[in-house]
């Protein structure tokens, strides 16, 4: 087994301890490639099937391809779809656009946004695959069990993360009061009102995420490819917070070379993503608050 | 790139942090700018710089000084990638240095060369033994404060490999460093002449990526059976991850404890190349030739093979991490591969301690303490030896909501009587019912 092998058995494996374990179970969908990645890897222990809701948190502020390719994929990959939004902050013009600060801009858009959404206080939008509709939801049920694809590797305070990690009702997170993780026995009993976080990726590193996409022809969205622009993203989000970076990789395989010989090497992957920089630990900050 | 994931563990203050933090300055597998930041921070909160600091990623852990979690660090040597693993060494934290050390292929136990064998040297040594990591050095740190003696590091070779052999843990390998100089982790040091075993990076490139090869026979604990009927796929799919040796289309299986039966039909997966047969820790699918109804947690053996052991009880080496001590006669719920019983603790054989060692006739065992025990499950379950099958002969017990202690299989106390049962297509209906309408008390 080479190591792509070995992380896609031990991510198939979680994802199926995650569905066997939770009956309201969620995946997040950011439209990124590490959630691309998770979603591939969810056919892939599933056999072809997505057997759970796909969970996506529309800012309003996305880049618009981003929004065109989730609503394609979807369609083909027949996705139940959720789309979770903060439509007061947005009626109030609480944004970053607006004036706000980058942090408060994020609690309110993405951190906000995705707690009301998963315990179903706030609206959603579905999509029906066999139908090919959108329908409101009011009240839906919480989501327990969320499926998230961060990676140890990106920053700091994601590298002290549990495979299944419990959040508690207020969905804030305690690193140091985490139960142990033995094997592959992970913690898949929880008190009622608590939801779990589950990584799959933890293991992960950016480098691995782009030869998985290469290995296995993952149609990932086009913006991480240098479109003739000169220019790419290597990290997708906002377009008022997220900026490309200058680039002539134009592929997967071109992005491998970068990251391992090239202008990349060494160079933190969320370079490009202001709200990172403000002050010292402030994505622990909001990772405590429910952030991703 | 081949890849292991080691651990570094001991007594909280004998340098763990500082050794990782320097391994990844002296061998540049820090991202570009990071010291020069961490530097730069320590000058302007005018806090002298340490390399532990590199590691320290959260604030809150910055503030308290010790690291609270065991965080995962990537660092290449020239021969493989390695995830470090840095478990802490406060005793508060040992259930995060156990979920460090339970996924590591080998480990670096440090010990401080001034203070010598502390208590969390002799009780991680303990659990790194039961967590069946056979390959640990012994890095002996701080040689500058007992001024690089060879006399010095002598003596604590001798007292710690004393305490290591009442384990049945044998280290021959013993590095004298002084971490924050960076002697003898990736070059030999003039300050310790007297010293001619491998450096830190040199034992960790001699570690073995695969251990002792494990039994040959396949197993395949039942993860759960997959039928995605509203899709359009009428496939009934056996999934879970094949723990040992191989499976291929036309093999007969058993299902233990069940004792059902069949024949591989087809190897599922999607996005490759027709499947005839699939190997050791690969995550699949079958399908079989005849519908029998089984039980998430079995486990699959084929029937030309060596069968899994099927018992209640068991005796067990074990640690245990929970606030509330492990009793008699409370119900505890076990998870062994995939499968999960509700789990006694029948008798208690001896508690040790990690400072004075064995303890007999003790009513329960603590937080913190390891002990050999029976166990009677509710349930009849599938398992081995872990001297034989590591991943079949250990599992976790939970209390409440929370993995509470871990263990391994030493002894199983088998019933007789059992064959292969004829299938009955009552049993299966009713079963396939019930699995239909009640979904999770199959879980």
């Amino acid at each position: 087994m080479n190591h792509l092998e070995k992380l896609e058995a031990q991510s198939v494996y979680i994802l199926r301890e995650a569905y066997r374990n939770f009956p309201n179970l969620a995946m997040l969908w950011s439209i990124g490639k590490d959630s691309t990645v998770l979603l591939w890897l969810t056919r892939k222990a599933f056999f072809g099937h997505v057997p759970y809701p796909l969970v996506h948190i529309d800012t309003a502020f996305k880049i618009p391809e981003m929004i065109r390719y989730r609503d394609e994929i979807a369609k083909e990959w027949n996705l139940n779809l959720v789309v979770g939004q903060n439509k007061e902050a947005l009626a109030r013009g609480e944004t970053y656009v607006d004036g706000l600060d980058r942090l408060s801009c994020c609690k309110k858009l993405k951190s906000d946004a995705l707690k009301h959404t998963l315990d179903g206080t706030w609206a959603r939008r579905k999509y029906n695959p066999h139908l090919g509709t959108w329908e409101e939801e009011k009240n839906g049920e919480a989501y327990t069990g969320v499926i998230v694809g961060v990676r140890a590797d990106e920053e700091g305070s994601r590298s002290k993360e549990r495979v299944f990690s419990a959040r508690d009702e207020k969905s804030e997170w305690d690193a140091s009061t985490q139960p142990p993780e033995l094997w592959n026995q992970y913690k898949t009993d929880f008190a009622p009102q608590t939801h779990v976080r589950i990584h799959p990726l933890l293991e992960w590193t950016e480098l691995n995420i782009w030869e998985y996409i290469e290995q296995e022809k993952i149609p990932i969205i086009s913006l991480y490819f240098n479109n003739g622009s000169g220019k790419r993203y290597r990290s997708l989000g906002c377009f008022p917070c997220t900026a490309p970076v200058d680039s002539e990789a134009q592929n997967p395989a071109e992005i491998i070379t970068e990251l391992t010989s090239g202008k990349f090497k060494d160079i933190a992957e969320r370079s490009g993503r202001a709200q990172d920089k403000e002050g010292g630990g402030t994505l622990e900050a909001l990772r405590k608050e429910g952030y991703m | 790139m081949e890849r292991m994931n080691i651990v570094i563990t001991g007594h909280v203050d004998h340098g763990k942090s500082t050794l990782i933090g320097r391994l990844l300055a002296d061998t540049h597998s820090l991202p570009q700018g990071k010291l020069e930041s961490v530097k730069a921070m320590c000058a302007k909160n005018a806090r002298p710089f340490e390399y532990a600091f590199l590691l320290d990623a959260l604030a809150d852990e910055q503030k308290q000084g010790i690291t609270i979690d065991s965080a995962r660090v990537f660092f290449n040597s020239k021969q493989r990638e390695y995830i470090i693993i840095d478990a802490p060494g406060h005793i508060e934290f040992l259930k995060n240095m156990i979920s460090g050390a339970s996924r590591a292929e080998a480990a670096l136990l440090l010990i401080d060369a001034k203070e010598g064998v502390a208590e969390n040297s002799k009780r991680h040594g303990m659990l790194l033994s039961m967590l069946g990591i056979k390959q640990v050095a012994i890095v002996v740190n701080k040689m500058d404060l007992v001024d690089f003696s060879e006399a010095s590091f002598e003596t604590l070779k001798a007292e710690y490999t004393e305490y290591l052999a009442t384990l049945g843990v044998k280290s021959d390998v013993f590095i004298p460093i002084a971490a924050r100089d960076g002697v003898n982790l990736i070059a030999h040091s003039e300050l310790t002449p007297w010293y001619k075993g491998p450096t830190v990076l040199e034992i960790l490139d001699n570690f073995k990526v695969t251990q002792n090869p494990e039994i040959a026979d396949f197993r395949m604990p039942l993860q759960d059976v997959y039928k995605f009927t509203a899709d359009g796929d009428d496939r009934r799919i056996y999934a879970g991850t094949i723990t040992n040796g191989e499976i291929s289309i036309g093999d007969d299986v058993v299902f233990y404890p069940s004792l059902k039966h069949s024949t591989v039909a087809s190897i599922e997966s999607f996005n490759t190349s027709v499947k005839s047969n699939a190997k050791v820790a690969e995550a699949i699918g079958f399908t079989l030739q005849t519908q029998i109804y089984v039980k998430n947690g079995e486990v699959v053996a084929k029937a030309s093979q060596k069968p899994p052991h099927v018992a209640h009880r068991f005796e067990a080496n074990i640690f245990w991490l929970g606030a509330k001590a492990l009793q008699k006669n409370k119900a505890y719920k076990i998870k062994i591969g995939s499968a999960k019983s509700t789990v006694y603790l029948e008798s208690i054989k001896r508690v040790i301690d990690g400072d004075t060692l064995d303890k007999a006739n003790e009513p329960e065992v603590a937080r913190h303490e390891a002990a050999s025990v029976v166990f009677r499950s509710h349930d009849a379950l599938a398992m081995e030896y872990f001297s034989e099958n590591q991943k079949l002969g250990r599992f976790v017990i939970v209390d409440g909501y929370d993995i509470a202690g871990g263990g391994i299989v030493t002894d199983i106390f088998e019933e007789s009587g059992q064959d292969i049962l004829p299938e009955e297509s009552f049993e299966d209906e009713l079963f396939m019912l019930l699995r239909k309408h009640f979904p999770h008390r199959f879980n």
